[in-house]
């Protein structure tokens, strides 16, 4: 046993019942200016506005959403790339950046796969030593460090012998990505985050990797964040799913349930905006029109109502909170509220 | 050619030099469209869908991209148009739309500008017919407050805005033919859903013949009346959108619909895959290009060109598997 696994040893500490990840009322918004007088900052970029949500031992969140919905910053938020302006991450039960998890602990904890192979690999660095990077400065030593990237890269789907001194440019797209994702997983993480890590796949090619995704977190024991634009892919990778709008959750649920009976007018124009794939029964109207509204100055209210067909005067005044709407699902809208004082509202939409 | 048949490729191939032995793209692709019909070219990155598209617009460049084969757009031979004739073909006879509209329309202009210019040089009209056409055109794809936005720049647009000024840029002088690589592909699923229902409309009111290149199968399904679908520079399989999803014939096709997440029986299981990458195009493997990664390969499959059999009327596919050459008990269903 090396220094690394002494330190990864045992570290479940609050048992499967305690959430992986807790997030709890995070809030990111980017620029703007301070107005006269000192009151507030205005034009900022809401990018991310009060989310919360946890993260079950051993499972998938799937995060889905619009560009510019804030899914890729609350990404860079838990792995704590840029700071926070509000709100806090509890990992097992520890807050992030405390005494007993510093930010060095947390980062072997924590590891992520970006949607751009190529951009997130260093050009002059080989397969070997990219995978081996990580765990050397974390203290392993140089042979055992390249030993576990062998490992991994083999784990992977890639031969070490023919792909351990290659540079990134000597490979594929999807090969470039299984480097990425070994590398991710060479300080033996327990949550990985995957940033629209198979959108830039052909689709030959993401099928394979989203099947050693599937491989590899059995094998390892990995909870997965996994962000999408694409929907047929998050329903086959998660347990729960979490639909973000404008920087808001808008619902969130059991990935079975959310996306077979979405209760959130958004949710559903998503998954109705999905190609057919029936030649016989091609969409023959827009779920939505228009554009999603700028983050800089998003909507009064609920955020959605100004693209959703059931907007009632209700939506435009006032913010719907995230309720629970059923065991384990909570959708933020006035029509799954009974009493909400949306025309419609009810306790099936 | 029939009168119905504008674009007819026969043989198509593209050679580009500059590298250290010239690189075939496109290795012989043959493709008929009749007036109003939209064709889907189904490929992943590599597989020159979007070099095809450029021949037709003759957009490669001249002295490093050598075109061979026969390109035939209503009637006029294009790869023999002079300059001349080459800028009233681009504009008037056919037009392309791209997955960047923020490339293809110039920053610095406004966008009513941008196309009453083009309706100016291609019509020889005024200024004022140019912006009355343009807003006619931005009214026709449906932009909101058309007349406010004609004075729009590029990037005071959102993304699905600007990909409906760049279609009616092409437009705008009365192509017959529109060529569309990818342009829904960077928009969100419910923008995708718009441009794509716009296109569909437009395409059955003008009498358009479109040409849509496309990696993804659920996109050309439901925009295409053909599709095509092509690997290594080849198409491998082609006929009527309903015969090639519902019966594919090529294992490649086959593979494809197979490995959709969309079909997947339950959250994490197993998607059927093809195994290994779309080929390196300057190591193509010898015969079929997709053998080595085809679950059906025979020692056949490595020796020679793959022939082109028919599989249903007007439905044609590139592969041993289904020509009597392969012999008995070859026959291959596709899942």
């Amino acid at each position: 046993m090396d220094a690394l696994d002494a330190a990864t040893l045992g570290r479940d500490r609050g048992g499967p019942a305690q959430p992986l990840l807790s997030v709890r009322g995070m809030v990111k918004h980017f620029g703007g200016r301070r107005s006269w007088g000192g009151r507030g900052i205005r034009g900022a970029v809401h990018a991310v506005d009060g989310v919360s949500f946890d993260v079950a031992k051993g499972q998938t969140l799937g995060i889905v959403g619009e560009s510019g919905c804030g899914k890729s910053t609350l990404a860079r938020l838990i792995m704590q790339i840029i700071p926070a302006d509000a709100g806090e991450f509890l990992f097992d039960g520890e807050v992030v950046g405390a005494h007993a998890l510093d930010l060095v602990a947390y980062r072997r904890e924590v590891q992520m796969v970006f949607q751009d192979s190529y951009a997130s690999l260093n050009p002059r660095l080989t397969v070997e030593e990219t995978v081996a990077f990580a765990p050397r400065v974390h203290g392993l030593s140089r042979r055992a460090a390249i030993a576990r990237a062998h490992d991994l890269i083999f784990r992977v789907g890639l031969d070490p012998k023919r792909f351990a001194a290659r540079y990134p440019h000597e490979l594929s797209g999807g090969q470039r990505q299984r480097v990425n994702i070994a590398r991710a997983l060479a300080l033996q993480p327990r949550l990985v985050i995957l940033d629209e890590a198979v959108s830039a796949l052909d689709k030959s090619v993401e099928a394979q990797v989203l099947n050693l995704l599937i491989d590899l977190k059995s094998e390892f024991g990995l909870t997965y964040i996994f962000i999408s634009h694409d929907l047929n892919v998050v329903r086959f990778m998660s347990d729960r799913v979490l639909v973000m709008y404008l920087g808001k959750v808008v619902e969130l649920g059991p990935s079975e349930v959310l996306l077979a009976a979405p209760r959130h007018p958004y949710t559903m124009a998503l998954l109705a905006s999905m190609p057919s794939m029936d030649p016989d029964r091609r969409i023959t109207e827009p779920p939505l029109f228009g554009d999603p509204p700028s983050p800089i100055d998003p909507p009064s209210g609920c955020r959605f109502y100004t693209r959703c067909k059931f907007a009632a005067p209700v939506c435009a005044a006032t913010e719907p909170v995230l309720a629970e709407i059923a065991p384990a699902h909570r959708a933020a809208c006035f029509l799954a509220a009974a009493g909400s004082g949306h025309p419609q509202a009810g306790p099936i939409a | 050619m029939s009168a119905d048949e504008i674009v007819d490729v026969e043989g198509l191939t593209v050679d580009f030099l500059g590298g250290a032995k010239p690189l075939r793209a496109v290795a012989g692709v043959d493709l008929t469209l009749r007036r109003g019909e939209t064709l889907a070219l189904l490929g992943e990155s590599g597989s020159g869908k979007s070099v095809t598209l450029r021949a037709l617009m003759r957009l490669l460049p001249e002295r490093r991209a050598i075109i061979g084969g026969r390109l035939r757009v209503d009637g006029q031979d294009v790869r023999v148009l002079s300059d001349r004739d080459l800028s009233a073909y681009r504009g008037r006879t056919i037009a392309m739309i791209f997955q960047e509209p923020g490339l293809a329309l110039d920053p610095v202009y406004r966008l009513g500008d941008q196309i009453a210019e083009a309706v100016m040089r291609h019509d020889g009209v005024s200024r004022r017919a140019g912006r009355a056409r343009a807003l006619e055109l931005f009214e026709r794809v449906r932009i909101p407050s058309a007349a406010q936005r004609l004075d729009n720049y590029a990037h005071e647009m959102s993304g699905g805005m600007r990909q409906r000024a760049m279609i009616a840029l092409a437009l705008a002088c009365r192509p017959k033919v529109l060529l569309a690589d990818e342009p829904t592909t960077a928009l969100d699923a419910t923008v995708q859903i718009q441009v794509l229902l716009l296109l569909r409309e437009l395409q059955r009111e003008l009498g358009l013949a479109v040409i849509f290149v496309t990696h993804d199968v659920g996109v050309a399904i439901e925009i295409a009346d053909q599709i095509a679908v092509m690997y290594a520079g080849r198409i491998v399989e082609t006929g009527g959108c309903r015969d090639v999803i519902r019966a594919p014939a090529h294992p490649y096709t086959a593979g494809l619909l197979a490995s959709r997440t969309g079909r997947a029986s339950s959250v994490g299981a197993r998607l059927p895959v093809i195994p290994g990458a779309p080929p390196d195009m300057e190591n193509l493997p010898p015969g079929c290009a997709f053998a080595p990664r085809c679950k059906h390969t025979q020692s056949l499959c490595e020796r020679g060109d793959p022939p082109d059999v028919s599989v249903g009327p007007g439905h044609r596919a590139r592969c041993f598997l289904l020509s009597a050459a392969a012999g008995p008990g070859s026959a291959f269903k596709g899942n």
